[in-house]
């Protein structure tokens, strides 16, 4: 504080400090109060809000029940209302989307930090940052046209003799997921890179030096280096998965609906934004569950995460 | 289970540099071995490649008589010690100890058992359950060392592991690491730039120079008996002349230099002449041979020896370091004395080896 003081002088310090708040406080925080308020409200009619029907409850909440449907989880059928079948299936697929993209970059990851010869980083980063340059709705649209049923993925595998009759690829869940790895796959990748980056080479060695082999390596040292990483990517790429919008909207098949679907139609199509804004309380509670969850069972504290 | 190892014409090359250039030596099973030489000289380059990180451009290593050419380091029967030492800091000092046999399928009980016994060897009780982070240099030191023994190696690689450590910690670890070589009978080779840790723990020492090999002898002939002026100047300090041998005969012989002509022993090809300090004698009156008349620049007492700087006529410093016996008289600077030498102690050599030495 004192430092930026006299490094800005008053007028800047004060300046950046309110910047932050304004942001912090007014566009962040506010905003966020005023949604968790009014998902407790009921949805009336404009000229009855702030009446005697106005009154705090759960009801928005409870909206998610009711409705039931049949639910086959991997050959396992029960009931389940149909929300809570949405909701449950955005949380498991985001949690297969985050395995996916840690299965993909973790050798990737070590490939970078550990066996390429330095000169060669810049590039292969620039080839993994240049998709980036291409906007998420375009990247979704691409897959999509990969995806359908007369796309380039199935004219190949038929040419090439591995399938003879097309295969409906945009059908339940597996566009969104495949979009979803590739749209955040980087953002695991990166905090594995670095962890992986600071781990010592020399340590490699000294385990291949105590006869391990490559597995033992990578289970007993390499990997347990890496874990704040893989934590900290994890928790990217999961939130940012069970929240994705775009995503879903432009590749979804009518069978794969998404948490985030549901709440846009309650809000905008619904027009009643008290229950959209409880369910997107729901959705970021449970996933805040989930990630603590599973920090506890990987033994991660989030002062590891935020290294 | 301790083994040797032989060199045979070995050379690294690392592009068109030349990082080990055909070393030969025979190691003995049993000894400590080290090699000593500036930094960049290759001597680490030659414990990769025992170890088997890096392979030989040219000729052959065998271990126990048996040629390792293409065996990776974890089938060798190796065990290194790093410069930074690479303990596991995500395991505690057990596992660390006992890496090596989980690796190897031991039960855990038993793997916990070996790594007390090893603790033990290395007087670090009680550690077993603490981390990495908390030991001190020291600790970690001894850590590492039973890490390595722990997989029974026939042959331990140490590179540069005192060097981290402050100068007491160092001295303690030197008499300990021959303590446990000699407990162990196990094959030690040490690397190391310090020639006070090579003397003093080492069978034989083996110098080297720009990937060569100089001299391969016990310390004390290393130290007394150098084949070259690196091996003469790298470990110990010296006073040197540029000159010309003159009337050469049982090897000994005459240099002309410009501070005057002295007799000196010539072991081998000419070249300049080298006198340590220590042998320098510190006289008021002009000796027989070998004496120079000087005036003293500067004195110097370092309590167990007496530093004199001196300069002569035609301009020449010489160093003489005199032993404080508890009664000599220490000379003031600006004195005119002069300084000589036996010509036993005094030794013409050529500047370092040739290729392929």
């Amino acid at each position: 504080m004192n430092d930026l003081l006299r490094r800005y002088g008053k007028g800047l310090t004060w300046t950046f400090i309110g910047l932050t708040f304004f942001w912090l406080i007014i566009l962040v925080v506010l905003p966020d109060f005023k949604l968790l308020e009014s998902s407790f409200r009921p949805y009336l009619p404009v000229t009855e809000v702030g009446g005697p029907k106005d009154v705090y409850s759960f009801g928005n909440y409870l909206q998610i029940f009711g409705n039931e449907v049949d639910f086959n989880f991997f050959g396992l059928h029960f009931p389940l209302a149909a929300r809570i079948k949405v909701f449950v299936l955005t949380i498991f697929y985001s949690g297969v989307v985050t395995l996916i993209t840690f299965i993909l970059a973790y050798p990737l990851s070590f490939y970078l930090a550990k066996v390429v010869s330095p000169k060669s980083l810049p590039t292969l980063f620039l080839l993994l940052f240049v998709p980036l340059w291409v906007s998420e709705v375009l990247r979704s649209f691409a897959w999509y046209i990969i995806l359908t049923l007369k796309g380039p993925l199935n004219v190949f595998l038929m040419t090439i003799g591995v399938i003879s009759k097309e295969i409906r690829w945009i059908d339940g869940y597996s566009p969104v997921v495949v979009t979803l790895v590739y749209a955040y796959v980087l953002f695991m990748l990166f905090p594995l890179y670095n962890a992986m980056q600071s781990l010592d080479s020399n340590q490699i060695e000294a385990a291949d030096d105590l006869g391990a082999p490559w597995w033992r390596i990578h289970w007993r040292v390499i990997l347990p280096h890496a874990k704040p990483g893989i934590a900290s990517g994890a928790v990217m790429v999961f939130m940012l998965s069970a929240g994705s919008l775009l995503v879903p909207a432009i590749i979804n098949s009518t069978t794969g609906n998404w948490f985030t679907q549901t709440i846009q139609g309650i809000m905008l199509e619904g027009q009643d934004w008290n229950a959209g804004a409880a369910f997107a309380f729901m959705l970021l509670l449970f996933c805040t569950i989930a990630v603590s969850v599973a920090m506890r069972v990987f033994r991660v504290s989030l002062s590891d995460i935020a290294k | 289970m301790s083994a040797g190892i032989d060199l045979d014409n070995v050379c690294c090359d690392f592009g068109k540099f030349r990082a080990v250039d055909h070393v030969n030596v025979n190691i003995q099973p049993g000894e400590f071995f080290s090699f000593l030489g500036p930094s960049g000289c290759g001597k680490t380059t030659i414990l990769r490649m025992i170890s088997g990180f890096t392979e030989p451009t040219e000729g052959v290593i065998r271990i126990g008589g048996k040629d390792v050419r293409g065996q990776r380091p974890n089938q060798r029967p190796t065990a290194l010690i790093f410069q930074n030492l690479a303990l596991f800091p995500l395991m505690p000092i057990w596992e660390n100890i006992a890496f090596g046999l989980e690796v190897r399928g031991v039960p855990k009980a038993k793997r916990r058992e070996r790594a007390e016994e090893l603790l033990a060897l290395v007087d670090l009780h009680d550690s077993a359950d603490k981390m990495v982070s908390q030991l001190s240099g020291g600790q970690k030191q001894r850590v590492a060392i039973a890490r390595a023994l722990a997989v029974e190696p026939a042959v331990m690689l140490l590179d540069e592991p005192l060097s981290a450590l402050d100068l007491k910690l160092r001295q303690h670890m030197r008499a300990e690491l021959r303590a446990i070589q000699k407990r162990t009978g196990v094959t030690f080779i040490y690397i190391t730039h310090d020639q006070g840790e090579a003397l003093a723990m080492s069978d034989r020492v083996g110098v080297m120079s720009q990937g060569r090999l100089q001299q391969v002898a016990n310390p004390r002939d290393i130290y007394n008996n150098p084949v070259n002026g690196f091996v003469a100047s790298f470990v110990g300090e010296n006073n040197i002349f540029a000159g010309d041998v003159q009337n050469a005969a049982d090897g000994m012989a005459s240099f002309a230099t410009s501070t005057g002509t002295f007799r000196a022993r010539l072991p081998g090809a000419a070249g300049k002449l080298y006198v340590r300090p220590e042998h320098m004698i510190l006289q008021s009156t002009p000796g027989a041979e070998n004496s120079v008349p000087v005036t003293l620049t500067e004195v110097a007492f370092e309590g167990n020896f007496i530093s004199v700087h001196a300069v002569t006529d035609s301009g020449k410093t010489m160093v003489a370091e005199l032993r404080n016996d508890g009664s000599a008289t220490i000379p003031a600077a600006g004195t005119q004395m002069h300084m000589a030498f036996d010509a036993r102690n005094a030794a013409i050599l050529p500047d370092s080896a040739t290729a392929g030495a």
